[in-house]
């Protein structure tokens, strides 16, 4: 137990709550105040429903995807007719022939053109395309613009998320780890309630997928990925409007990261087995290889794919019952669509620990085949 | 808005509802049989029902 959260980082945090209070308050907040947050537009009354409709699709489709800033809230305001965006601006970090750094209030959330030496950047639907003076982008047949985009390092809020979510992860677990130093083998603080969770990790995870002698080399990989996608997956259902791992650049890396792994440790009984396998006619090894080769392949794309759809979906769903709150503009369809909102925020909650509890139990599976012990009865 | 999607997406959620709720039998009846077995009937059925569930998912999004 100390060997494991020795080699665990994180720090303790002190609460002064009493326990399954603070679980409840927190778990209360995160689906309730999604609803509260959902209003951030003021339409006038003569809209039309299908003005409505669009611009609830458009306000899912940009919290689906990332953004150069941290916007909590936006509205119109009504004397001015402007949009009032409240939130912090991230840097962008752009590289074109040379390293460009501006803050992404420079541009305005598509609105302006920034000037930097003689380049103009614009922000044309989430991405920082490089056009002339005026801010032109030119379309090719498919209705895609055909500007040129620089690499695009910008600190955007999936970034922001990401290592809020490291630091987080860091400072918890090495708590936990210093709390056994100084109390002899006894967690205290809140570092305790994730105990059982690692224990459960290395007990019902790791050891019958990967074997008892070869377990040590993953605990890290399979507890850090099983913590990370959790915490992601529960950060994306907070008010905060971010959508991590519903990105599909991000489970995918995940995946290769998982992939990597599964192809470093490999043994030669292991790639034995998919290319070549014994005890079977030499006609059927030729047309198995191919199939087994695609299978190599299909299994990281499952966990990237399961993964990013899970999550992306129940964002849309979540976020389509609540806009139905405001679509049923009388008092029994808004608290019906309430309720089946935060019925639905709840199973979203278990999905997220679902989720991760898939994807560490699959990558383990794919360890545990790929260091295999060779055994007697081929 | 075309046809063929539609009705391949609803096709592809009774695939998906099927397999779950046949999952759910067969843990169930297992779980009749031996009731001291029930954590790991649990946990082996959860793996399944993911495994279903995320087929369903990649063909919702590709349709």
């Amino acid at each position: 137990m100390t060997y494991i959260c020795s080699k665990i980082q994180t720090i303790r945090l002190v609460v002064n709550m009493p326990k399954p209070f603070y679980t409840y308050f927190v778990a209360f907040l995160m689906v309730s105040f999604n609803t509260l947050y959902a209003k951030t537009s003021n339409t006038k009354d003569g809209d039309t429903p299908s003005d409505l409709k669009s611009e609830i699709k458009a306000y899912i489709l940009h919290h689906l995807e990332d953004a150069h800033d941290f916007n909590l809230l936006s509205y119109k305001d009504k004397t001015s007719g402007e949009k009032v965006y409240i939130g912090m601006p991230l840097p962008v970090i752009l590289w074109d022939n040379g390293l460009k750094i501006f803050s992404s209030s420079k541009l305005k959330h598509g609105k302006s053109v920034v000037q930097l030496g003689e380049n103009h950047y614009k922000l044309y639907h989430g991405k920082i395309y490089k056009t002339d003076a005026q801010g032109t982008i030119t379309y090719d047949d498919h209705h895609h613009p055909a500007n040129i985009k620089p690499l695009d390092f910008s600190i955007t809020k999936n970034v922001v998320s990401i290592l809020f979510t490291a630091l987080l992860m860091f400072f918890l677990f090495r708590g936990l780890a210093k709390s056994y130093q100084k109390n002899g083998r006894i967690a205290k603080g809140v570092g305790r309630f994730f105990e059982p969770i690692i224990l459960y990790v290395r007990d019902e995870i790791a050891i019958p997928n990967i074997g008892e002698k070869h377990h040590r080399r993953f605990m890290g990989y399979l507890l850090t990925l099983f913590f990370f996608i959790w915490f992601l997956n529960l950060l994306g259902l907070t008010p905060l409007g971010i959508n991590v791992t519903g990105n599909i650049a991000i489970t995918f890396c995940l995946a290769l990261i998982t992939f990597v792994i599964t192809t470093l440790v490999g043994k030669k009984y292991y790639w034995k087995h998919i290319f070549w396998m014994p005890g079977v006619p030499w006609p059927m090894k030729i047309i198995l290889a191919p199939i087994e080769l695609l299978g190599l392949m299909i299994k990281p794309f499952s966990l990237m794919i399961r993964l990013y759809a899970n999550i992306s979906a129940g964002h849309i769903v979540l976020m389509s019952l609540i806009a139905l709150i405001f679509i049923f503009k009388n008092w029994i369809g808004s608290s019906l669509s309430f309720v089946l909102a935060f019925s639905i925020s709840i199973i979203e909650i278990l999905v997220a620990l679902l989720q991760a509890y898939i994807f560490t139990v699959l990558s383990a599976l794919y360890f545990g085949f790929a260091v295999e012990e060779e055994h007697e009865d081929h | 808005m075309e046809i063929p999607a539609i009705v391949g997406a609803g096709l592809v959620v009774i695939g998906v509802g099927i397999g779950i709720g046949s999952i759910g039998r067969g843990a169930m009846e297992a779980i009749g049989r031996q009731p001291d077995a029930t954590g790991k009937i649990q946990t082996v059925m959860l793996i399944a029902a993911a495994l279903v569930e995320g087929i369903g998912f990649a063909a919702l999004f590709a349709v």
